[in-house]
């Protein structure tokens, strides 16, 4: 039990609690819907004090269940702002707490594994709420992408450019997918269609796309059979390019197998090793969920970027398909832009199968 | 990357005395880098001119030169060491600004010394404002407006591009030694002009303006695989036009959202990369308009700064120390993070706290100095806080600063409200209190000072919480508040004074503790470990905080703790804290584990690698207090942090907590005038005659009985603050009115003054039973200016055997009547055949460094085993200590960053910092020592003479002297007739009144190569004060006093003989007969 002041809306909410260590960018975290189901707890003790603003959404709204930290500011102070973060919060109604030892919050999640928790402002009896974190929904064997993924495809057009650049067709499944992952797409060259998590192989190949997006999502990926079973089609008919939870589906589309880690990268400053040129990539991370390395077949399959932090996977691809991914997130929002790159190795990827129709592109 | 093998010597350079805009943070970072190139099997070796530093211990590096930081002295020590490699980056832009000369005279070409770290090329780009700005354009960034200029028709002209107010900043000074910012025309002309000259290539950057700006920095690494990662982003409270070093400054930034963090990150990366600094620390400031959130790039340091210092410290990231190794060859990836040990050192340190930076300012002492806070830094010190909030942080930082006050006790004129708002000054924070409290709109405050709405919320919430308190008692005090106060950072004190008295009677500090205690509310210590806490930390780097859960696990081991000397300062500065550091050292040898407590972000001490468990707390009673009970420690030393925790001793003591070493009665006898008195007369040693007074009827009659003139100071203090030699009751009744203030608790003494004495410092090591005397310094100056202001020299040169003796048996006798265990310092004043003690100290004195430096024997190291009960005939110390060469100590004083103050010493001490000369005899020693304090003596040329009548029969032989070593003697009317009376002959040159050229017209031109103007009394102080500040300005040597003349033509005369010589520490203390290089010195 942490006693806190309450914060944002009013009320009662459960989910997983994690922990984030960005000291900023706490919009991009509410509304990124890998959040979805989550109660996140900044691990910098001062949040609001640059306001929120249109432009930092990430999605159509927050999808955190919950947010906690030390303090929250009472105003806000920053020329893009132009909400303050306690309205903001209102306005979604999210419900926050502030006023907790947020470090020995983290500290037991750190020695204790992410684990469910639940903030109320309506009931104070440790009892009644201990049984509410209790019953709160695991993310184990949860299919969370399907509740966040957009009910309709939509189409978005590549901002105008130099005719003689190239432009791609891409397909992006949402599964909870980031709008910075639109932006670098469209930045790229591509017309997006974003498609529904369900869409089936079949109907995006009908499409005939130069790229497959894989996008990053909320929760566990191994109840999305569903979706492994439509990436394993696309494999060597389209170049495919996962980053998150697409990375996880990617990986288990390649035979392998995943694990739910003790508490999580939650972050903007976890090192990434590129394994192919020996960089070190400053990486923003969300992810609960990893790769096991041991699970996939090394002859088909490169380990290309590893954590430095715990030596997890961070990045595979194809030996002889036209497919790779990433556990991080290379298009930030919260976090470092180190990893750009990525998005321009998707392009080259597409070009070249266009041009060769090679399956891989050695990197 | 592999580490190179390549390369197998390594030589660095230190960043000499303790100025302004240079302090110990490069002895810290320095020290670092002798240790990490050390333990990576590399030979270190590391000149430095000061001596107080820890860096130049023996044991840091493989041969230790302390020598002057010239071209000319460096080269010698290549040539003899002839090391592979130079690490140009760790030495402040002292070491930057003699690696490049040395580059560019091609020296290491020729010895084949590469640089490494950073290479010229990229030095050049980023020290070079235009270059540089190039460079900044090329990759898109914006950087202000500028147009550097080599005289004034070209600053006229480039005017209206730049517009006003404008910047104006001459090449190649440090710390922004003078430029300004001007407002107007007339103002523009003068900074420029004054720019110009000061400039050692004569040219100035006309700057666009951005006052008002939000100010940021980036401490940037990078290594030689081109990994590049940001270890912390810190945001300056004072917006731009105050120097960095004199601004709040707050990490991690706090008021930028991911979007602009992240361009400012790109922005820093774009740049290290493209001006080409190979392996980190730099520091990169940035100005972000906060209308727009335009970005543009203010400069880059090459190479670990102060900023780097703090940002270590902030985050527990060792960028010095990293820095080395990534200089050698090591990638980020293959250095281990200290703290976390598991992960590498290849990440961006992420942090659950708020770090706050307060400067020190000593302008108390300069009372002739603008106090305005603009482009050149003018603080002496700094302190920093850790807390969970920002507010925790400030207040904390706040009460770190020893101002003796509180911010609701400061004093403020509401006249000048909005002056003080608007103009940044020392005291612009109590005005921003005082304002806040009057309910002031943050608007109105934000649009005076344009600091950040963010932060001026956070003081508006600490001030609410104040008022919030002033509406209870002790009695009726919710402890719900209580806690919320605690949480909020403020302290027992203020808590007391803000309280509504009950009945009549305040609330004291104890009570309020007691009321905490009987609550329950007690700080958590919550640890520095570079991860917010996704890692576990393996090192003890802690901080207090009033939340749940506590992190300091302390052992069971026997343990010492060392309380810290806080905030540099003038007369307290990084001797106490190679001191405190020592302790450190010799307890963890001999078995302890030791505990370490300060404030002060740039020194050894608070480096966790120091102690084994560091505490970056404030030096309070309340914050030691606390500590104390989660430690409990075996032992608490409080003789080496200088006066800070001395004043803390007995009210310590008497809280129960073991103070080791001499006991704090003794020390507070020693204070004690009257009892220390009666000491002396029991043990017949004689004393000038003095009194004490607490008024200034007191004072008058003490002093008449005394018979003037007579020293008049307050007890309690260090470096001789608002310490006066006074000649006439008007004069006394001025001090007593305003040197109250100084120390409220303790009365002002009186002493009757000794004219034409001569000063000695005696330090000494005492077990409470034996004494060994370890070092006798003799002051070059005459009694009347301060110790820490005075050359000296170890040995005495010039003092008779008896009276030698007779000092070393009054020390005895005095360390054994005091029972001092540990280190004892006592001045002794001889005037004639007698000796007298001016005072004892019971504790580690400036000059401890100095002496172990020059006996060899670390002083405090043994001082620490004394205290935890060893006999120094256990340790091996019978004897007094033996000095074979000659050690000459000079003072550096911060004049030039100060325009219009006068350069004469007094009793008040002023210098910031020392330097150290070695060599075979006085003469080059003294030359030395000089050489390395700023002033070249010549060995031919002009002299010009102006003393006043006092003097006149002591300048006699000096000139004569002079005169036969062929010098012209020019002298002003006085001293010239003087002179020609006395059978010397000289020049007549005019004063400034009475005809052109005069003198000033003479130094201005050169014409004049050393100057000997002793103060001819306030008559016509402003003539011999601007001779005095044309010198200063003029880089000539110039010298107030005849002693101290007398000195300069001793080592002239030598200096004609022989040639300088370079030798190592470790060679002058083995004694070994060394192939010497001999090294030619121009005139």
């Amino acid at each position: 039990m942490f006693a806190g002041r309450a914060f944002g809306h009013p009320g009662e909410t459960a989910g997983e609690v994690v922990f984030n260590t960005s000291m900023c960018g706490y919009q991009e975290i509410l509304t990124d819907p890998s959040y979805a189901g989550q109660i996140v707890v900044m691990t910098y003790p001062h949040i609001g004090n640059y306001g929120t603003n249109e432009k930092d959404e990430e999605s159509q709204r927050p999808y955190a269940e919950g947010f906690v930290a030390r303090e929250f500011s009472s105003i806000s102070s920053n020329w893009r702002s132009s909400e303050e973060l306690e309205s903001y919060l209102k306005r979604h109604k999210i419900v926050a707490i502030c006023g907790v030892d947020t470090r020995a919050l983290v500290r037991h999640i750190r020695s204790l594994g992410a684990m469910r928790g639940v903030i109320s402002s309506v009931d104070a009896d440790p009892d009644r709420l201990m049984e509410k974190a209790r019953s709160a929904r695991s993310m184990l064997g949860c299919d969370l992408a399907s509740w966040v993924t957009c009910k309709d495809p939509y189409a978005i057009a590549a901002p105008p450019r130099d005719p003689a650049e190239e432009k791609f067709r891409v397909i992006a499944y949402d599964y909870g997918i980031k709008r910075n992952i639109l932006n670098n797409l469209l930045r790229i060259g591509c017309d997006l269609l974003v498609v529904p998590a369900s869409t089936s192989a079949e109907e995006v190949l009908s499409l005939s796309p130069d790229g497959v997006f894989l996008s990053n999502g909320p929760g566990d990926p191994e109840p999305l059979g569903y979706a492994v079973a439509n990436i394993r089609k696309l494999l060597g008919r389209v170049p495919v390019f996962g980053i998150c939870l697409g990375h996880q589906l990617m990986g288990l589309a390649f035979g392998g197998k995943t694990y739910k880690l003790k508490f999580g990268h939650r972050g903007g400053n976890q090192p990434v090793k590129n394994l192919l040129t020996g960089k070190v990539e400053i990486t923003a991370q969300n992810h609960g969920f990893a790769v096991d390395p041991d699970s996939l077949n090394s002859n088909e399959v490169a380990c290309t970027h590893m954590n430095l932090n715990d030596q997890t996977l961070e990045g595979i691809r194809h030996r002889n398909l036209p497919a790779f991914s990433v556990q991080y997130h290379p298009e930030a929002s919260p976090g470092p832009h180190d990893s750009h790159y990525l998005f321009d190795q998707f392009k080259r990827l597409m070009l070249k199968f266009r041009k060769y129709q090679c399956p891989s592109e050695p990197i | 990357m592999p580490k190179r093998t390549d390369l197998k010597k390594i030589l660095i350079i230190g960043s000499g005395p303790i100025v302004i805009g240079q302090a110990c943070e490069f002895d810290y970072s320095g020290t670092q880098a002798c240790k990490a190139l050390k333990s990576e099997g590399f030979k270190v070796v590391l000149v430095n001119s000061n001596p107080a530093t820890i860096m130049t211990d023996p044991e840091l590096a493989d041969r230790t030169y302390i020598e002057p930081l010239t071209p000319e002295s460096v080269s010698a020590i290549i040539a003899r060491e002839r090391p592979d490699a130079l690490l140009p980056t760790v030495g402040g832009q002292t070491g930057l600004n003699v690696s490049v000369e040395l580059a560019k005279s091609g020296v290491l070409d020729h010895y084949g010394v590469e640089m490494i770290g950073a290479k010229l090329r990229a030095v050049e780009i980023a020290e070079d404002r235009r270059l540089f700005k190039d460079a900044m354009t090329e990759i898109g960034l914006q950087s202000a407006r500028s147009q550097i200029v080599k005289n004034m028709a070209e600053a006229k002209e480039c005017l209206s591009a730049i517009g006003l107010p404008a910047i104006i900043r001459p090449s190649f000074t440090l710390g922004g030694f003078g430029g300004g910012t001007a407002f107007n025309t007339e103002e523009y002309e003068f900074i420029v002009s004054r720019g110009l000259d000061i400039s050692p290539v004569h040219e100035v950057l006309v700057e666009q303006s951005l006052i008002g700006w939000k100010e940021f920095e980036l401490e940037v690494m990078r290594d030689l695989a081109d990994n590049v990662v940001i270890i912390c982003p810190i945001e300056n409270f004072d917006p731009m036009g105050v120097h960095t070093g004199d601004s709040i400054t707050v990490a991690p930034a706090q008021t930028l959202s991911d979007k602009e963090y992240q361009q400012m990150r790109d922005a820093a990366i774009r740049i290290i990369r493209k001006v080409g600094v190979e392996t980190g620390g730099s520091n990169i400031q940035f100005a972000v308009n906060p209308e727009n959130g335009d970005l543009v790039v203010i400069e880059m340091n090459p190479r670990v700064s102060r900023s780097s210092a703090l940002a270590s410290k902030a985050t527990g990231f060792p960028i010095a120390k990293i820095a080395a190794k990534l200089a050698v060859g090591l990638a980020l990836d293959e250095i281990p993070n200290d703290i976390t040990k598991k992960t590498p050192a290849s990440f961006e340190p992420t942090i659950d706290y708020v770090v706050v930076k307060i400067p020190k300012w000593n302008f108390e002492k300069f009372k002739e100095a603008d106090p305005t806070l603009g482009i050149q830094m003018k603080s002496v010190g700094e302190v920093m806080a850790i807390g969970r909030t920002f507010k925790e942080a400030f207040l904390k930082a706040t009460r770190s600063l020893e101002k003796g006050k509180t911010l609701t006790s400061e004093k403020v004129f509401p006249k000048n409200l909005d002056h003080f708002l608007v103009t940044p000054m020392p005291e612009r924070m109590a005005y921003l209190h005082y304002a806040l409290c009057a309910d002031w709109p943050l608007e109105e405050i934000h649009r005076r000072t344009k600091i950040d709405p963010w932060f001026l919320n956070q003081l508006k919430e600490i001030v609410d919480m104040g008022k919030r308190l002033q509406e209870h008692t002790r009695a009726d005090l919710p402890p719900e508040l209580l806690r919320e106060c605690k949480r909020q950072g403020f302290s027992d004190q203020s808590i007391a004074e803000l309280l509504r008295p009950a009945g009549g009677n305040g609330v004291s500090e104890i009570q309020v503790r007691q009321l905490r205690r009987e609550a329950g509310i007690r700080p958590v210590y919550k640890r520095v470990d570079t991860c917010a806490a996704e890692f576990e930390s393996h090192t003890p780097y802690l901080y207090s905080t009033y939340e749940s859960e506590c992190e300091a696990n302390p052992t069971a081991a026997k343990k010492i703790m060392v309380l810290g000397s806080g905030p540099n300062r003038i007369g307290q500065g990084i001797e106490f804290d190679y001191c405190c550091c020592h302790a450190a050292f010799a307890l963890k040898e001999a078995g302890y584990e030791t505990i370490m407590v300060n404030c002060n972000p740039e020194t050894v001490s608070t480096d966790y690698d120091t102690s084994d468990r560091l505490y970056f707390e404030p030096l309070t009673f309340e914050d030691v207090m606390e500590i104390v009970e989660v430690e409990k420690p075996d032992g608490v030393i409080v003789q080496f942090g200088g006066q800070t925790p001395l004043n803390l001793a007995l009210r310590l003591q008497r809280a129960g907590v073991p103070i080791i070493g001499t006991a704090p009665e003794s020390i507070d006898l020693a204070e004690d005038r009257k009892r220390f008195g009666r000491l002396l007369q029991d043990l017949k040693i004689p004393q000038p005659q003095n009194g004490t007074a607490l008024c200034p009827e007191e004072a008058r009659e003490v002093a008449a009985a005394i018979g003037y003139p007579v020293l008049v100071r307050p007890s309690y203090v260090l470096g001789g603050r608002a310490m006066s030699i006074v000649y006439d009751e008007a004069s006394l009744d001025d001090y007593m009115r305003t040197a109250v203030e100084a120390s409220p608790e303790h009365p002002v003494l009186i002493d009757r003054f000794l004219e034409s004495a001569f000063e000695y410092d005696v330090d000494a090591l005492c077990d409470g039973d034996q004494v060994v005397i370890a070092g006798v310094m003799e002051h070059i100056e005459e009694a009347g200016i301060h110790s820490g202001d005075s050359t000296c020299v170890l040995p005495p040169v010039m003092i008779d055997h008896v009276l030698l003796e007779r000092m070393k048996q009054y020390a005895r006798r005095l360390g054994r009547e005091l029972k001092v265990v540990g280190l004892m310092n006592i001045q002794f004043a001889i005037q004639k055949e007698t000796v007298f003690v001016l005072e004892v100290n019971p504790r580690a004195s400036r000059t401890v460094p100095y002496v172990s430096k020059a006996t060899g024997i670390p002083l405090a190291k043994i001082a620490a085993r004394l205290m935890t009960g060893e006999k120094l005939r256990d340790l091996g110390f019978v004897e007094d200590l033996r000095v074979r060469h000659c050690f000459v100590k000079s003072p550096v004083f911060p004049f030039n960053k100060f325009p219009g103050v006068d350069t004469v010493l007094g009793p008040e001490m002023k210098s910031t910092g020392e330097v150290m000369g070695v060599a075979d005899g006085f003469g080059i020693a003294f030359a030395k020592a000089q050489l390395s304090a700023g002033l070249r003596l010549p060995r031919e040329g002009t002299v010009f003479v102006s003393v006043n009548d006092r003097d006149k029969p002591g300048l006699l032989p000096i000139a004569k002297d002079l005169q036969s070593l062929g010098f012209r003697l020019l002298a002003t009317g006085g001293t010239q007739q003087f002179l020609e009376r006395n059978g010397v002959q000289s020049e007549r040159v005019f004063k400034a009144g009475e005809g052109r050229p005069n003198i000033i017209d003479l130094i201005k031109s050169r014409k004049i190569d050393l100057i000997i103007n002793t103060p001819w009394g306030e008559r016509s102080r402003h003539e011999g004060r601007a001779i005095r500040r044309a010198a200063i300005q003029h880089t000539i040597a110039g010298i107030t006093t005849l002693s101290g003349a007398a000195a300069a033509a001793n080592a002239i005369r030598t200096l004609r003989r022989e040639n300088f010589t370079v030798q190592s520490l470790q060679e002058y203390h083995h004694a070994e007969e060394s192939q010497r290089t001999w090294l030619y010195v121009k005139g």
